[in-house]
């Protein structure tokens, strides 16, 4: 069943998120068509009950369709609403149409709410902002937009209006852990994917009179990208293992850390062995390198969860260091 | 890739994991008064007395199935007990490579006969086992070994020399990787493994004293050694493909990760004090821990296939690089972590534990397999070569 939903992602996604696409998107054009063409396939549901038309998928078992979205660098929130909708659902709330992003920061401004720089801002027809006790449910049609650093992302306003009418979450969420998941899974794909364009190219690219995988430095730097990626992909798989769908804010350290870490040494290798043609518009590996280095820093960077795991470890327990790496990587653990 | 991509988070069993409390028990006994710059030794401790206990304890050769001595148990089992010696570095180097790799070779390759005769010592803690593989002249690149073993009517003469044996002089028995027939020129082909009584005459053991001051390495002399017919393990000329399979058990274990740990958990009960604490140390103890961690999962997930009988060399390879990385960098970064601060009043002990992991690290990356062999199978693995 498994390989069934990843293969129809997969072969979905490699005709609707086309490079062409995400360009178009990232330079302005609206995600909506996109959108559109995944939310018929009926993905975003996938973590929903049988009952509610979903197909009662654990977060465990999503990891593929989220790395997946990685793989294609997908420029809207899809991983994100498949999240959110089942937090909607598990408290009695019907999930609205469109897409979903998070947001765990906002200031007051006279009167208006304001977030800053939220993933996806941009592209996501809603964004479910944590507060602590309970979480906001607001529309992104009706805030005031400003652009963030990252092309897809924005930092938006809504007035006391809207803020009064947004549905409401109870109960604390965390969307920030939830939020470094999602995002250690993306990278998951995407990292994946530039090592095999990075290898693929090195196969085919030819100088000195042979393909340049063919020299030992090469193949060294190659091998050090598959280290890592395959690293990041154990810690992603360590992020999503939970029992429901709120995954264990340790194991997301773990797994947000790590991918980040990665995201900065396989992106600095594939550029390094593409040379000038990886550093083009044109040229795809760009739309790869640029997204893992704003996922790196979405819900916060490497430093931001090794702080979260030092201080588990140094200030709130006792004993070998050893019970922590296991707390944090056992499957077994969690069912103790 | 395919190979690379099926490395997925598996769970130690249940079962398996019900060992640690009580290894962990008799640990936190047996270990309570030795310093850490003792145990930080790690594997290359030795005390044969020790592993005589485990031995009565049952806890060598778990793997190894009860009709030659062992528990019967899987390698989850072996996996969880290993991790508890070394994050407690017990002295485990004088039984360590006889329950490694050389019992569950000659269980795979062994006659009845070989398996009757030298599993149960192993179990018992009373064989130990070293390998012979390296030559002065063939290190990295192990197919030009020249160490020679030619039949005759006793059996077979060994003559040659092997370089880099660990733990030598403190062993019964060497499974030596040695040609067999055809000449250098013939590589990986005419190779096979004899096991080699290091009593017999004609052998001569030197330790060599590494920087640390230890001698845990040795050159081995064979001079007209007669072996018996029963010497040569598994199949003659088949030497090479047992000695690759040989090395994935050899890379991938809990080993390859927890080498510098003493030393972590040794800086961790000083940054946990008032004194020790500061917020680059507590972002540094979170980054070698998300390391770890990512590293285990892989490393149990290799242990997996290898209990499934596969051989996943690549993989293994995979987590030793990574997993020397880290061992490597632990005492780099504690050293810096310490040495930035303004006041340098330090416990003592927590200093010549550093002193002395900074001295082996070296060794992490070459014993195995040497960090650049290791890339270049990883590189034939993704099909580069």
């Amino acid at each position: 069943m498994d390989d069934l939903f990843t293969d129809a992602l997969r072969k979905l996604l490699a005709d609707q998120c086309t490079p062409q696409l995400i360009r178009d998107i990232e330079s302005g054009q609206p995600a909506a068509p996109l959108w559109q063409a995944l939310e018929s396939s009926g993905f975003a549901d996938a973590l929903l009950t049988q009952a509610l038309g979903g197909a009662g998928l654990q977060l465990c078992e999503v990891f593929p369709l989220m790395e997946l979205c990685g793989t294609y660098v997908l420029p809207v929130p899809m991983a994100e609403t498949m999240l959110a909708r089942a937090l909607l659902t598990d408290a009695g709330l019907t999930p609205p149409q469109g897409s979903i992003t998070f947001a765990w920061h906002a200031q007051q401004v006279d009167g208006s709410l304001v977030c800053m720089h939220v993933s996806n801002g941009r592209v996501a027809d809603w964004v479910l902002l944590d507060q602590g006790d309970t979480s906001l449910l607001l529309p992104v049609a009706s805030a005031r937009l400003q652009p963030a650093v990252f092309a897809l992302d924005a930092s938006l306003t809504w007035n006391a209006r809207d803020v009064a009418s947004a549905q409401r979450l109870v109960g604390p969420h965390d969307l920030r852990t939830l939020m470094a998941c999602i995002c250690a899974a993306l990278m998951s794909g995407t990292l994946m994917a530039v090592f095999n364009r990075t290898l693929q190219f090195a196969n085919e690219r030819s100088q000195f009179g042979r393909p340049i995988g063919k020299f030992q430095a090469i193949q060294h730097q190659l091998s050090v990208m598959s280290e890592h990626t395959f690293a990041a992909r154990m810690a992603a798989q360590i992020g999503c293992h939970c029992q429901h769908r709120q995954p264990d804010r340790l194991r997301v350290a773990v797994a947000k850390a790590r991918t980040s870490e990665a995201a900065l040494e396989v992106a600095s290798l594939s550029h390094s062995i593409h040379g000038a043609i990886g550093f083009t518009h044109e040229f795809d590996l760009q739309l790869f390198t640029r997204r893992l280095h704003a996922w790196r820093l979405t819900a916060g960077s490497e430093s931001y969860w090794h702080t979260v795991l030092g201080e588990e470890l140094v200030d709130h327990r006792e004993g070998l260091a050893l019970d922590l790496v296991r707390a944090t990587s056992d499957m077994t653990y969690l069912e103790n | 890739m395919s190979s690379l991509n099926s490395l997925s988070l598996s769970a130690i069993p249940a079962q398996d994991e019900a060992i640690r409390g009580q290894v962990r028990a008799f640990l936190k006994q047996a270990m309570r008064q030795v310093p850490a710059h003792i145990r930080a030794k790690s594997w290359s401790g030795y005390d044969s007395n020790f592993s005589r206990e485990l031995g009565r304890k049952g806890w060598l050769g778990v793997t190894m199935p009860k009709e030659y001595g062992g528990a019967g148990l899987s390698a989850y089992t072996r996996y969880v007990m290993v991790e508890e010696f070394l994050n407690f570095g017990a002295p485990v180097g004088s039984h360590w490579i006889a329950d490694r790799q050389s019992a569950p070779l000659i269980l795979k390759y062994g006659s009845e006969a070989q398996k009757q005769f030298y599993i149960p010592p192993i179990c018992r803690g009373e064989s130990f086992f070293c390998i012979g593989m390296s030559e002065p002249n063939a290190g990295s690149d192990l197919a030009s070994v020249k160490t020679r073993a030619v039949r005759n009517d006793k059996g077979w003469l060994l003559n040659g020399q092997k370089i880099w044996t660990t733990n030598a002089h403190h062993c019964h028995y060497q499974i030596a990787l040695v040609r067999t027939s055809g000449s250098v020129q013939d590589r990986q082909k005419g190779l096979s493994q004899v096991i080699v009584d290091l009593k017999l005459p004609g052998v001569t053991i030197r330790p060599i004293v590494d920087l640390s001051g230890d001698s845990h390495f040795c050159e081995v002399f064979y001079d007209n050694v007669q072996l018996g017919e029963n010497a040569l393990i598994g199949e003659e000329g088949k030497g090479w493909e047992q000695v690759t399979a040989e090395l994935a058990f050899e890379r991938s274990g809990p080993e390859r990760l927890y080498s510098s740990i003493v030393l972590f958990d040794e800086w961790l009960a000083f940054i946990r004090t008032p004194q020790g604490r500061t917020s680059e140390s507590v972002r540094l103890a979170g980054r070698i821990v998300a390391q770890l961690a990512a590293l285990r999962g892989m490393s149990i997930a290799v242990t997996g296939k290898l209990s499934e009988g596969e051989s996943p060399v690549v993989q293994a390879a995979l987590v030793k690089d990574l997993g020397t990385w880290v061992e490597q960098f632990i005492p780099a970064a504690i050293a810096d972590d310490l040495y930035a601060r303004e006041s340098q009043d330090f416990p003592l002990e927590l200093l010549y534990t550093l002193r002395y992991i900074t001295q082996v690290a070296p060794s992490y990356s070459l014993r195995g397999g040497t960090r650049d062999i290791l890339r270049g199978m990883i590189a034939r693995g993704l099909g580069l070569r």
